[in-house]
């Protein structure tokens, strides 16, 4: 945190001041370490180990926070009869089916009331084909769905019954103790219980523990689980939704939240709805059920005036309830679209053109010869960026070009480079990590031709929209029917001509939503209707513009208001600073201690009230009671304060929307010089794979000779003075000079092992590429010792590419494409390489010199070993647990 | 090189250690690091036509910058003291940030790289928006489907790929989305994938 968000850092630095106690859990000694009481180096990948052996720590002394787990947690839920633990099955849940390597989730799933019978309607939707989900990136339910689970399923609050969530918990981590920690993680037992004492010992009433992780954590086969086990020790703590708690993401792009909200991904629209799918979602009222989910709680059950409000913003005029808001209008997805697959595509040709706007992804993205030799074999690439970065060059300068894969008299792609204005140079809003908007006036006009993207993309539509005028074809009908009219400002010259600035302030507008008749922008997504009468372009951020006044320009100075500065920007959804801040109340309403008292219920005045905005309805008191058969918010009771979850409680136990797994389970890396301790299963079953000779990984510790060709792991992070792919950093003196070179972190003890000199040369290898970097040897990386032997670990920084001011090799070559099977993020920061002194081949002789490791590895054809190595028995079992028709014989595998 | 004569003669007491002594002005804060030099320039801040509140445009911290401008340059970009969120403060990148906006390396103008070719050349900006604005049609035309291999519909282009968003603006991200959707363009993605 203190290296690649230093000014965030301040606050933890604050909180240290006031007597709070710093932990760090890092492979590396960083900056952070170095204020921190305690640092706990870790093996790379073993987090879900680590994590699980607080959690265990937590249920074997029952530590929990009880009362909150009870009341707002669904540690009382009774689970389904049918589920078998990965504990009881060599690593894998029941439903396993080991040809498709998917799971059927239905044995997974809540008891019913009376304890037969079929799923409830909520349940049974989605206990479906999770393959599809898998490629779609939609287990999840599109990112921020609550899990739609009936809203009462049977429960038993002594937390005694043997299928309790509580229980199934305690069973599943009963495995982690500290020896096991120890063992996986190369951490210590002193040091391990000295983390679970300080966690436990700053739970509870009177004490919030607050979980900081960095999005590295996103980018591993698992990477979702991971962040499912700190939300799972978050909830036993009772940490969420109170101050100085929560789970806290550090991400690392300046809006990278708000391209989340307003996607521009592939498997979802704005306000997180689901991108319609040709097979689940042909009519409207298909696609919004699959989201409203009938018989769910919650917040989501208004769905419908959320899909119509942003079909109006789309289609305008054109959208009327008679042709169901041109819902029609949708392309639809069928299966796996998200990045990787489409490099793959584009090496195989099945790709036309490629927009790069602001990304790099020649050296940001894993696996950077596949990206490189992917936009070689375009039609055309148009890249908009402050600088002739990496992604625009590929044709000339890239490593390809060096080893003779890459000619550029004999690469056909059309490269466009337009230059792009920098954040002074145009208005709109930023998303930072909390979900808060804050906007940007624009100071000065970019140089020269350099454009905003708002400019870029509304002139391209309105120039395809005039091409298209008068044309019959159906399939120009979204373009032409696209409300697309926004006002011009800035230039006036430009405007006269037709090319001015169109106003970020009135997409806001749109973003924000408004009554059609009128204009009168809405307060929030309640006002939003369902019948064409309101429009509004993601639901979430309705509010942002309330009363016509652009609410994320607000700058009151943090002088003149409370710590919660509410008045300074605005945060989504309704300005709420902390989500699910009912859970700061006790279940009576009562803040749960003076010293930790945030939002509680006001007897007198029957309302919630505190120092933030309540994220509950203002004036539902915490002893309202659903009436029998209600569903929707209706059903959202006064003890439920996850508003946004299908039974209103937070979730331990996850029975829908994880393609991996209800709860988080001890995978290796998919690379690791080591065998799963605590079970056959190796590695994720359920990942995604492309299994091809362009994308070799390096072979599982089973392999013969796998750890004598890749001995060692490797990870990579930022330096305080680079930014990601070096687009803006390199590019800037000051910072080019602050850290000029790429490097290569060792211990000593690797350093004397590989005969490694310190501002010497080295080189690193695995199956895809070798890079090359300056030696450091310092002490910052130690060995770990792991299931009895020595594990070095390597660090590097990634920012580095051939052009800038400082130019280096790119640690993204070394990775291969290996994704985390719920949200399709690469697994790119963990991996098995060799170490070499001195500088790596050039020319034909790298491609050779990297083919020979593969060659020996034995994955040169990109088979390396099955993924599916948990044993017979375990399989057979597994799949007796699915749903009748999905069965496949285990024996049939996708992998072999 | 020699040292000059007058270089060798100087005197101590101009040492600013010797200074801060003499004055009591131990820091080093006050009289004692002021010269005629430093009493006639201004801060760049002060002599600032205006100044834009903007944001930091590194990482997702969402720290609160001020633009200072003058005779519509950016001649300045400090945090802003006000923000509850870093309280005035940059980190390097951040503090880097004029040096990036005003970089002699920034692209201003369109670049072009023809088939095969082995060179850059220059392109007029509205040249270039009508080069691409072809090439988007003709790529949905030849790459268009009304139907997927299952016969299922999906009016969409598998043509037409995006990659970037997370530093661009929350309305930039959102007319990229409604007009790649509008045309059928699904493989919309951008560093939240990565």
């Amino acid at each position: 945190m203190a290296e690649a968000h230093p000014v965030g850092f301040q606050w933890v630095v604050e909180a240290k001041k006031r007597g709070a106690r710093i932990i760090h859990v890092d492979p590396r000694f960083t900056r952070t370490s170095a204020l921190a009481h305690q640092h706990v180096p870790i093996r790379v990948g073993s987090d879900i180990a680590f994590l699980g052996g607080i959690i265990n720590y937590v249920l074997q002394n029952e530590l929990d926070f009880r009362e909150y787990v009870v009341n707002y947690t669904n540690a009382a839920n009774i689970v389904s009869e049918d589920f078998q633990d990965a504990d009881d099955l060599d690593g894998l849940f029941s439903g396993f089916d080991t040809e498709t390597r998917t799971y059927d989730p239905t044995s997974w799933q809540f008891a019913q009331e009376d304890d037969q019978g079929d799923l409830g309607p909520a349940q049974a939707d989605d206990a479906g084909d999770s393959a599809e989900q898998r490629n779609t990136a939609s287990g999840l339910q599109n990112e921020a769905h609550g899990m739609q689970v009936g809203s009462r399923p049977p429960r038993d609050e002594t937390l005694q019954h043997p299928r309790c969530v509580y229980q199934v918990l305690k069973r599943h981590y009963a495995r982690y103790t500290p020896e096991v920690v120890e063992q996986v993680c190369g951490v210590s037992q002193e040091d391990f219980l000295e983390v679970c004492r300080a966690w436990t010992e700053n739970s509870g009433r009177e004490r919030t523990t607050a979980l900081v992780y960095s999005v590295g954590w996103t980018q591993h086969s698992v990477g979702v689980q991971y962040i499912r086990a700190g939300a799972i020790l978050q909830l036993l703590t009772g940490n969420v939704g109170r101050p100085g708690g929560g789970i806290m993401a550090l991400r690392g792009h300046a809006s990278i939240q708000g391209s989340t909200d307003i996607p521009t991904l592939f498997n979802i629209l704005p306000g997180y709805l689901p991108m319609p799918n040709a097979e689940k979602h042909q009519t409207l009222t298909e696609w919004i059920d699959a989201v409203r989910n009938p018989g769910s709680k919650g917040f989501w059950a208004n769905a419908g005036a959320y899909g119509i409000n942003l079909l109006k913003a789309y289609w305008g005029d054109a959208a009327t309830p008679d042709n169901d808001f041109c819902f029609d209008y949708m392309p639809r997805i069928t299966g796996d679209h998200g990045t990787y697959r489409t490099v793959l595509d584009m090496i195989d040709g099945k790709v036309k053109g490629y927009f790069l706007l602001g990304q790099n992804p020649a050296v940001g993205s894993a696996h950077g010869r596949a990206q490189r030799l992917g936009m070689a074999n375009l039609d055309w690439v148009v890249v908009r960026d402050l600088f002739e970065i990496e992604s625009a060059t590929f044709w000339k300068d890239s490593p390809e070009v060096a080893t003779g894969e890459i000619v550029p008299e004999e690469c056909r792609t059309e490269v466009f480079l337009f230059p792009a204005a920098s954040h002074v140079e145009k208005e709109g809003t930023f998303t930072q990590t909390q979900r808060m908007l804050q906007w940007r006036e624009k100071a000065v006009e970019p140089p020269g031709d350099a454009r905003s993207e708002l400019w870029f993309f509304y002139h391209l539509g309105r120039m395809l929209r005039e091409r298209l005028a008068g044309s019959e074809d159906e399939r120009d009908r979204p373009l032409l029917d696209l409300a697309w009219d926004y006002p011009m400002h800035g230039d006036p010259e430009q405007v006269s001509s037709g090319w001015g600035e169109p106003s970020a302030e009135a997409v806001l507008k749109e973003i924000n939503g408004y009554e059609v008749a009128t204009g009168r922008p809405l307060s929030g997504f309640l006002e939003m209707k369902d019948d064409g009468s309101t429009l509004g372009g993601c639901w979430i951020y309705s509010g942002v513009y309330a009363d016509g006044v652009n609410q994320a320009a607000r700058r009151k100075s943090r002088h003149d208001q409370s710590f919660v500065a509410s008045e300074w920007g605005w945060a989504w959804p309704m300005n709420r600073r902390i989500l699910y801040n009912r859970a700061s109340a006790d279940p009576e309403g009562r803040p749960w201690s003076e010293r930790k008292a945030y939002v509680w219920w006001d007897e007198d005045k029957q309302e919630w009230t505190g120092d933030d905005v309540p994220d509950f309805e203002k004036t539902k008191p915490p002893s309202y009671r659903a009436p029998e058969g209600s569903d929707g918010v209706a059903a959202i009771e006064g003890v439920d304060p996850f508003i946004m979850q299908g039974d209103g409680k937070g979730a331990l136990y996850a029975p829908q929307g994880l393609i991996d797994g209800p709860l988080p389970t001890h995978y290796e890396p998919v690379e690791s010089p080591f065998r799963n301790l605590l079970h056959g299963q190796q590695a994720n079953p359920t990942r995604k794979e492309y299994r091809r000779a362009d994308n070799p990984m390096n072979p599982d510790p089973r392999s013969p000779g796998a750890a004598e060709v890749f001995p060692f792991v490797f990870t990579t992070s930022r330096l305080t003075e680079h930014h990601t792919a070096g687009g803006m950093s390199r590019y800037v003196e000051h910072l080019a000079e602050l850290q000029p070179e790429m490097f290569v972190e060792v211990s000593p003890e690797l350093a004397a092992e590989r005969g490694l000199e310190h501002m010497g040369w080295c080189h690193v290898i695995t199956a895809r590429s070798a890079i090359e970097g300056r030696v450091l040897v310092t002490e910052r990386l130690r060995p770990l010792r792991v299931e009895g032997r020595t594990v070095h670990q390597v660090w590097m920084p990634y920012h580095w590419g051939q052009g800038g001011l400082v130019a280096g090799d790119s640690a993204n070559d070394l990775f291969g494409i290996s994704l985390d099977p719920n949200v399709l993020i690469q697994e790119s920061k963990v991996g098995t390489c060799d170490v070499r002194p001195g500088r790596r081949p050039t020319g034909p002789a790298l491609r050779e010199y990297v083919e020979g490791y593969a060659r020996r590895a034995g994955v040169l054809d990109g088979s390396e070993g099955p993924v599916v190595t948990a044993s017979a028995a375990a399989q057979r079992e597994s799949a007796a647990a699915q749903d009748g028709d999905d069965q496949h014989a285990p024996h049939q595998r996708e992998d072999q | 090189m020699t040292e000059t004569p007058a270089r060798t003669k100087r005197s101590l007491l101009p040492w600013p250690v010797l200074r801060q002594l003499a004055d009591g002005d131990v820091l080093g804060r006050g009289r004692s690091v002021r010269s005629k030099r430093t009493d006639e320039i201004e801060p760049r801040t002060a002599t600032a036509d205006r100044v834009a509140k903007s944001v930091c445009p590194y990482c997702a911290v969402g720290c609160a910058q001020k633009i200072f401008v003058k005779d519509e340059k950016v001649v300045q970009i400090e945090g802003d003291p006000e923000s509850p969120v870093n309280r005035g403060r940059l980190c390097p990148k951040g503090s880097a940030s004029k040096n990036l906006v005003t970089s002699p390396l920034r692209q201003t103008a369109v670049k072009y790289r023809r088939p095969f070719g082995t060179e850059w050349e220059e392109l007029d900006l509205h040249t270039a928006m009508e080069m691409v604005a072809d090439r988007v049609l003709r790529a949905r035309r030849d790459s268009w489907q009304d139907l997927d291999e299952h016969g299922r519909k999906v009016r969409r282009t598998m043509g037409i790929a995006s990659l970037g968003g997370a530093t661009l603006d929350n309305e930039e991200n959102y007319l990229i989305k409604k007009l790649f959707t509008a045309m059928g363009a699904i493989q919309i993605e951008n560093q939240a994938r990565i």
